[in-house]
């Protein structure tokens, strides 16, 4: 067993775990922050996707050690209050979801490549950015459309503040 | 996952000191094969100790004869170095196909390497570039680092450092990946190097690991184009067999990727 102290969505936590704990295993069952889910298991799905430092990473294929001192961002922590994470919003008014199973990490994910391209996306590059997420539902087509949309209204969020 | 000990090194030389006192260690970088590994309870190791945090392991540095990537840099940092672009851009490329976003915001050169997966991408650039692979305790070059599938010269508890590309004349790469995996279905690197020497290394496609093509090496010795590939036979003897392809259709992508990797190369 080792204590582990990370920073989850803002908040400092120290939590006692084996140390073979995986990072979505200390969120979910430690944390109770279910919203990151595991699909596959093996780094394929990115059901699990959160963000360490900013960069969105597979939470099932990290060790919760490895997260030690780190500021971890989960699908909990991205909204203000009752106001919807702009993704959050654009995936609501896009229907970009079915089951919803693959949403979290979808959004986390997406979030992450609006930061790196700002709003320089097309629908070729958020496809080809999307490889490690899947959704197993119907198909991509509102995902992209979501994303796309979102892109814009970050920007415009980004140029308001 | 069986039971196992994290242990987070500040220095190569804490990790070294680590590992030597540990029953079954592991070293740790990027974690992306060994913790799907471990899930898979095909590796056990008593004591993991991870390198990931050890700032005198990352970062690129350039100068005018050669690219150095230092072990626990991710790929993404690779992908998006300008030094990097600028010095080897086939290096960047290469790096921004491995996997997916989230695997390259983890992943290492260095435990790629010393991995050696036989559908990497990085061996391939390591050995067409005859890069030398830097450790705590040496320096070794490409063509004795590689030892087959998952085998590499690397002595137990032995840390790579660095990667040291020389700066080629011209240099590309090219892959068909895995619809799936992103690991390569065959990936060819092709190299002009500034003497005038030509290397190409094929990942993904041998039985025995990342390893050079002589008949494109010649080929394009005599004529750096696409077009002097057209006419070369590659063997399929030693080549993969597989659910995704056989041996005579990998023998077929390797001179395909290798002229689309010439083309990219200039």
């Amino acid at each position: 067993m080792s204590t582990v102290k990370l920073t989850v969505n803002g908040k400092a936590v120290s939590v006692d775990v084996e140390d073979r704990t995986l990072l979505v295993h200390l969120l979910r069952e430690n944390l109770n922050l279910t919203g990151t889910h595991v699909g596959c298991d093996t780094s394929q799905c990115g059901a699990c996707v959160v963000h360490i430092d900013g960069r969105a990473v597979k939470s099932c294929t990290v060790l919760a050690g490895q997260a030690a001192g780190s500021n971890v961002t989960t699908i909990e922590g991205i909204a203000k209050g009752d106001e919807l994470h702009p993704m959050q919003a654009a995936f609501r008014d896009n229907h970009g979801l079915q089951c919803g199973y693959c949403t979290p990490g979808m959004i986390m994910s997406a979030i992450d490549i609006v930061h790196r391209y700002g709003g320089e996306l097309d629908e070729t590059t958020v496809r080809h950015e999307l490889e490690g997420n899947i959704c197993r539902c119907t198909g991509y087509h509102n995902i992209v459309k979501a994303v796309l949309d979102a892109a814009g209204r970050m920007k415009v969020a980004q140029a308001a503040e | 996952m069986y039971e196992t000990i994290y242990h987070r090194a500040s220095s190569v030389d804490e990790a070294a000191a680590l590992f030597a006192k540990g029953e079954e260690p592991k070293y740790l970088a990027g974690g992306h094969t060994l913790i799907p590994v471990m899930k898979q309870r095909l590796a056990s190791p008593s004591d993991v100790i991870d390198l990931g945090k050890i700032k005198e392991l990352i970062g690129v540095d350039a100068t005018a004869d050669a690219l150095t990537i230092k072990a626990a840099t991710p790929h993404c940092d690779v992908a998006q170095n300008s030094a990097a672009q600028k010095a080897i851009p086939a290096i960047a490329y290469l790096a921004s196909l491995i996997g997916d976003p989230a695997v390259r915001h983890r992943g290492t050169i260095g435990g790629s390497l010393a991995n050696n997966d036989p559908a990497a991408d990085y061996p391939a650039a390591v050995l067409a570039l005859g890069a030398t692979i830097k450790t705590n305790k040496r320096t070794i070059a490409a063509d004795d680092f590689f030892q087959g599938l998952f085998s590499t010269a690397l002595e137990d508890g032995e840390i790579i450092t660095a990667v040291s590309f020389p700066i080629p004349a011209k240099a590309g790469y090219a892959k068909f990946p895995h619809p799936a995996s992103r690991f390569a279905l065959t990936g060819v690197f092709v190299a002009k190097t500034k003497d005038g020497d030509v290397r190409v290394a094929a990942t993904g496609a041998s039985q025995s690991g990342v390893t050079r093509v002589g008949p494109i090496e010649a080929a394009l010795k005599a004529n750096w184009s696409a077009a002097a590939l057209d006419s070369v036979q590659i063997p399929s003897a030693g080549l993969l067999s597989d659910i995704h392809g056989s041996a005579d259709y990998r023998a077929n992508l390797i001179k395909v990727m290798a002229q689309r990797a010439v083309t990219a190369a200039g």
